[in-house]
């Protein structure tokens, strides 16, 4: 235990000076990973209640998953809706980030401000007024309305990731091939994008996770056989411990850590 | 940091006649509005899903059932108890969740923010992991461990820390429990952020000029760090307030925040005027709230990820 007696801060304390630190560091770090990870075991129990560790392992709810229609026409609906949010949000988020961020115009910090009040204002209030207005244009239920719904959430995150590579990139690149007679739109797409394009990739990512993930509006706007996978998981949970959700659970967690993990990667390919 | 603020390189050439320098001045109007003009997809995005909506629910406040302008709503929520009850527990679970927060935040955030930036990096995936799981599944994670034959209380009885089964969900304990999960990293990695950009000799010069390490914890370091909590603490606590899943299902009808009372009036009167009202209150409050706190702890910068 020499490690113990070395030099760990500014200050003259040793690491054994610190062991209370780490202790505690550890245990948190423990507490906020382990709840999370110990669902996936829980999943492959054979039991109707959850148990740990499983006395019988099964694959039994993994089963009633994937064979039954209502948890299958909702995890595709969430796909769905992800996929499209993505595919709204990346674009509007970008556009707005570059203009805003290029411009030098007095009102595009207000802009900015602007833009991410979805970020502010509480998503439960969102949700009832977009219930109550879609329910008049008739668009409660429909896959669109809730891609813009989840787009208008997702953009602002967009827009923070991309702000912040832009400001690590030297926009003189987009003058001097502007200068030598491309136009702003191809020196954005020829000189800037390819610079920018990772975090184009993790704020994709975060765009889809994030209407994947979403609960709240989805309660809400989305119902019918356009219900998402998080509506019928808060109506389960609601009622009582279905250990289907366990098997879901991992499902999505192993989706989100992939993601993760993706993200981790590229920036680490980025630096 | 932007193309056209800075002067265009030929109007820096002083062989040009200042006529010209006028119109290209014109021109850089012209083309700032038309950059600024690629963010109108965004802009009515936004006016589509947040200003007519909740504008919309502002103005069903202040109508009453017969349709007629009315303050009706605001005043059943000055004399009945319940609103009263609802507001108190909101704040209540907000501060407390907040402050757990900060206890167990903090000293991970300092770890984190020691160690060299590579294994920071690694660990920094324990705060990461749970920040991108879904929140439902964390909830879905908290009901099961914290259930009465849950694994917690399995293991409590099996060290001997308590006898017979603790309720533990259901109520103010497993909301706090749950929230305070979901919450941590929304404070960790802003403080985290600020940590890392004090300058370590700052230590160095203390310890020089004689402070133990506990001073130059408390004089230096920590209020170094405060930008970063505040900030934090900040997101934290107004994510609390307006918060809906993890309360709804913790706290299994026990513990009745602003959200859950606004769903409630939904789903069971259809009083779309109470409900509105509520909402535009927990809106003013959390606005109010962001203003002031930005104010005075000048947190434009930390909050809005100009990093």
């Amino acid at each position: 235990m020499d490690w113990l007696k070395k030099p760990a801060s500014d200050t003259q304390l040793t690491h054994g000076d610190r062991l209370w630190l780490y202790i505690i560091a550890t245990i948190v770090m423990l507490l906020l990973v382990i709840p999370t990870l110990i669902v996936m075991p829980m999943s492959f129990s054979d039991s109707q209640y959850l148990e740990f560790p499983p006395s019988n392992w099964s694959m039994r709810w993994y089963y009633e998953y994937f064979e039954s229609s209502k948890w299958m026409r909702a995890t595709v609906t969430s796909i769905q809706v992800g996929t499209l949010t993505m595919l709204l949000a990346t674009p509007m988020g970008v556009m707005a980030a570059y203009a805003l961020f290029v411009s030098g115009h007095r009102a595009s910090k207000l802009l900015f401000a602007f833009l991410i009040t979805p970020m502010i204002v509480p998503v439960i209030l969102i949700a009832i007024g977009v219930f109550y207005s879609y329910g008049r244009v008739g668009l409660n239920n429909t896959i669109f309305g809730l891609v813009l719904a989840h787009a208008v959430l997702a953009a602002p995150l967009v827009m923070i990731v991309i702000t912040s590579a832009l400001r690590n990139y030297d926009l003189n690149q987009e003058r001097v091939a502007r200068s030598l007679g491309a136009t702003r739109i191809k020196a954005f797409f020829v000189i800037t994008l390819p610079q920018i394009k990772f975090s184009v990739v993790t704020s994709a990512l975060l765009a889809f996770l994030t209407s994947f993930d979403e609960v709240i509006i989805s309660i809400f706007v989305s119902g019918g056989s356009n219900a998402t996978l998080t509506k019928h998981m808060f109506a389960a949970l609601r009622d009582f411990i279905d250990p289907t959700i366990a098997a879901i659970s991992t499902i999505m967690i192993l989706v989100s850590t992939t993601l993760l993990l993706a993200t981790q990667y590229i920036s680490s390919r980025e630096k | 940091m932007s193309v056209l603020n800075s002067p265009n390189p030929v109007t820096e050439d002083p062989g040009v006649e200042p006529l010209n320098e006028k119109s290209l001045r014109a021109q850089d109007v012209h083309e700032q509005r038309l950059l600024l003009s690629l963010a109108t997809p965004a802009v009515l995005a936004v006016i589509a899903i947040v200003v007519i909506p909740v504008g919309w629910l502002f103005y069903l406040s202040f109508t009453g059932s017969d349709g007629q302008l009315s303050l009706v709503n605001y005043q059943k929520m000055i004399e009945y108890k319940s609103y009263a009850r609802t507001f108190v527990t909101t704040f209540e679970v907000s501060i407390l969740t907040t402050l757990i927060c900060i206890m167990i935040g903090y000293p991970l955030a300092y770890f984190l923010a020691m160690l060299p930036e590579r294994l920071a990096g690694f660990f920094m995936l324990a705060v990461l992991l749970p920040f991108w799981t879904s929140l439902l599944v964390r909830t879905y994670a908290w009901l099961v461990l914290l259930q009465k034959n849950g694994i917690l209380n399995d293991l409590a009885m099996s060290i001997g820390l308590w006898d017979s089964p603790l309720k533990l969900v259901h109520n103010l304990t497993g909301t706090l429990i749950g929230m305070a999960h979901i919450m941590l990293p929304f404070l960790v990695l802003p403080l985290y952020g600020s940590m890392r950009k004090i300058q370590r000799d700052l230590m160095h010069a203390a310890a020089n000029l004689g402070a133990s390490p506990v001073q130059a914890f408390w004089k230096i370091y920590f209020p170094m760090s405060l930008s970063g909590m505040v900030a934090g603490s900040l997101i934290v606590f107004v994510l609390c307030l307006g918060f809906y899943v993890t309360p709804a299902v913790l706290g299994g009808g026990r513990v009745i925040m602003v959200a859950t009372q606004i769903t409630a009036i939904l789903e069971n009167q259809f009083n779309w005027g109470a409900a509105s009202a509520l909402g535009v209150v927990l809106l003013v409050v959390t606005m109010i709230i962001l203003t002031v706190a930005t104010k005075l702890f000048k947190l434009d910068a930390a909050l809005f990820g100009k990093r």
